[in-house]
């Protein structure tokens, strides 16, 4: 078995219109910024893929990654804990317009939706969100006395995520605090794409280290010198 | 009413009742300021939501590893014995009552002990983050906050008007004028400022404060 593929427009080819895509990454630690840019490129080339739902963290930052996709008018809906950045036009003007849509979701309901779809659990129960807003039209029940807001698994057609090593069967590790959604969403999703910044033989990686097993990921390519996005925005780069 | 206490002067009170050891969450912004003035002798370990346990200072200007920031998005520096996790263990230490104290930041703090710090209304873009979780779980839910807002009115109220994070939440609030836990529905008055009288203080909160015996003096080095 090898799941390596050769390149990333390769990699990113079975994305289709409508599809509910997970982006891993808080900010630009862990975003997959290549594999993003190569789906942007098979956008400006064929026009699709778009209506994507896109689950990640934030909403973009700059005029790169998943806020040039926002630009580029690939996405219909961001599912989100924090659509704010240091630069956050893309997704504030799309917004403000009417043009996207928004799930707001706290950030620890967030990751474990995540975990939950990709654990087979349909519904959990959080104290998170009780009693706000956010909560409105959720069922709610009282355990040992406290109050608990019901949440919804979640899960994507697609994964497209950024670890440190692959081996050629799919286990990762990543890099210092990039980790953060990736390993849920790999879980989460139907396919799992990764970009890896070195692919090695099964046996190199120890299994000890091993993050994310392989049975969590589908296609993998290396991007041995991959961009971290809060460099690009201070390099001022705009992909869109 | 002649003075008030500074930004880190507050943070200042509210790193001296951090226990050494303790596993502490701090909010993106203010809060971030507590772990600068931590006491001699007491070493807090102090965890990001995404997904960092002892992590350090900021590292110098050049420096900057953007793999390793923390919830605000600055970088961060490890400290020995740091570790990393993914978020949904993150959020277990935050929800599984496993951290000690979280410091946050606020809007209004009420004597019911509800905390609204995330919206301050429907104009704009909302945004969440870890707020409503982190209130939920850590063995002390405490807020750090200027008394009253730039035009002086109560930040600390019977009852909160703006959207909430958390119901019943917070159980002790520092600011530039007083230090009052929240317990049973209301405000205690544990310190004041030495210069203001307890109803000079009460003037400027919007909820009637208890009065114990005892209330020492607010007092912070010059920073």
């Amino acid at each position: 078995m090898d799941k390596t593929v050769p390149d990333l427009a390769t990699a990113v080819a079975g994305i289709e219109d409508g599809m509910v895509l997970m982006v891993g990454g808080f900010g630009g630690s862990g975003a997959p910024i290549e594999l993003i840019h190569a789906l942007i490129d098979r956008f400006k080339a064929t026009g699709s893929p778009k209506s994507l739902t896109v689950v990640n963290n934030n909403a973009g930052n700059g005029r790169i990654g998943i806020a040039a996709m926002i630009d580029a008018g690939m996405v219909a809906k961001m599912i989100c804990s924090f659509p704010r950045s240091a630069d956050p036009r893309a997704f504030t003007e799309k917004y403000l317009a009417g043009e996207i849509g928004l799930e707001l979701v706290p950030q620890g309901t967030l990751a474990e939706r995540i975990r939950a779809g990709g654990a087979g659990i349909p519904a959990f129960y959080t104290p998170a969100s009780y009693g706000t807003d956010v909560a409105k039209g959720k069922p709610v029940a009282e355990f040992d006395g406290k109050h608990y807001v019901q949440e919804r698994w979640l899960k994507a057609d697609v994964a497209i995520i950024k670890a440190e090593l692959a081996d050629t069967l799919g286990n990762l590790t990543y890099r210092k605090a990039a980790r953060n959604f990736s390993p849920l969403m790999a879980s989460a999703a139907a396919k799992t794409i990764v970009q890896a910044t070195k692919i090695v033989q099964p046996g190199e990686i120890d299994p000890e280290h091993v993050v994310t097993p392989g049975i969590f990921v589908d296609a993998i390519v290396e991007v041995s010198d991959p961009k971290q996005e809060e460099a690009l925005m201070r390099e001022g780069v705009a992909y869109a | 009413m002649t003075s008030k206490l500074s930004n880190a002067q507050i943070a200042w009170r509210a790193a001296q009742d951090i226990e050494d050891g303790a596993y502490v969450n701090l909010g993106i912004g203010f809060p971030e300021m507590v772990a600068k003035f931590q006491p001699p002798g007491k070493q807090a370990i102090f965890h990001t939501e995404n997904g960092v346990l002892n992590f350090g200072e900021a590292p110098a200007a050049g420096e900057e590893d953007w793999d390793l920031i923390n919830a605000g998005k600055k970088a961060i520096t490890l400290r020995p014995g740091a570790a990393f996790f993914h978020h949904a263990d993150s959020f277990a230490m935050v929800r599984g009552g496993h951290l000690d104290v979280a410091i946050l930041g606020t809007y209004e703090v009420a004597e019911n002990g509800d905390l609204a710090n995330w919206s301050t209304g429907p104009k704009g873009v909302p945004a969440v983050g870890g707020a409503m979780d982190l209130v939920h779980g850590a063995k002390r839910v405490a807020v750090i906050t200027d008394h009253v807002t730039k035009d002086d009115k109560p930040k600390l109220v019977k009852r909160c008007t703006l959207p909430l994070t958390g119901v019943g939440c917070v159980t002790r609030v520092y600011t530039s004028l007083a230090v009052l836990d929240i317990e049973n529905g209301r405000f205690v008055l544990r310190e004041k400022l030495p210069t203001m009288s307890v109803a000079e203080l009460q003037a400027v909160t919007g909820a009637e404060m208890v009065l114990p015996d005892q209330i020492g003096d607010l007092v912070a080095p010059e920073l």
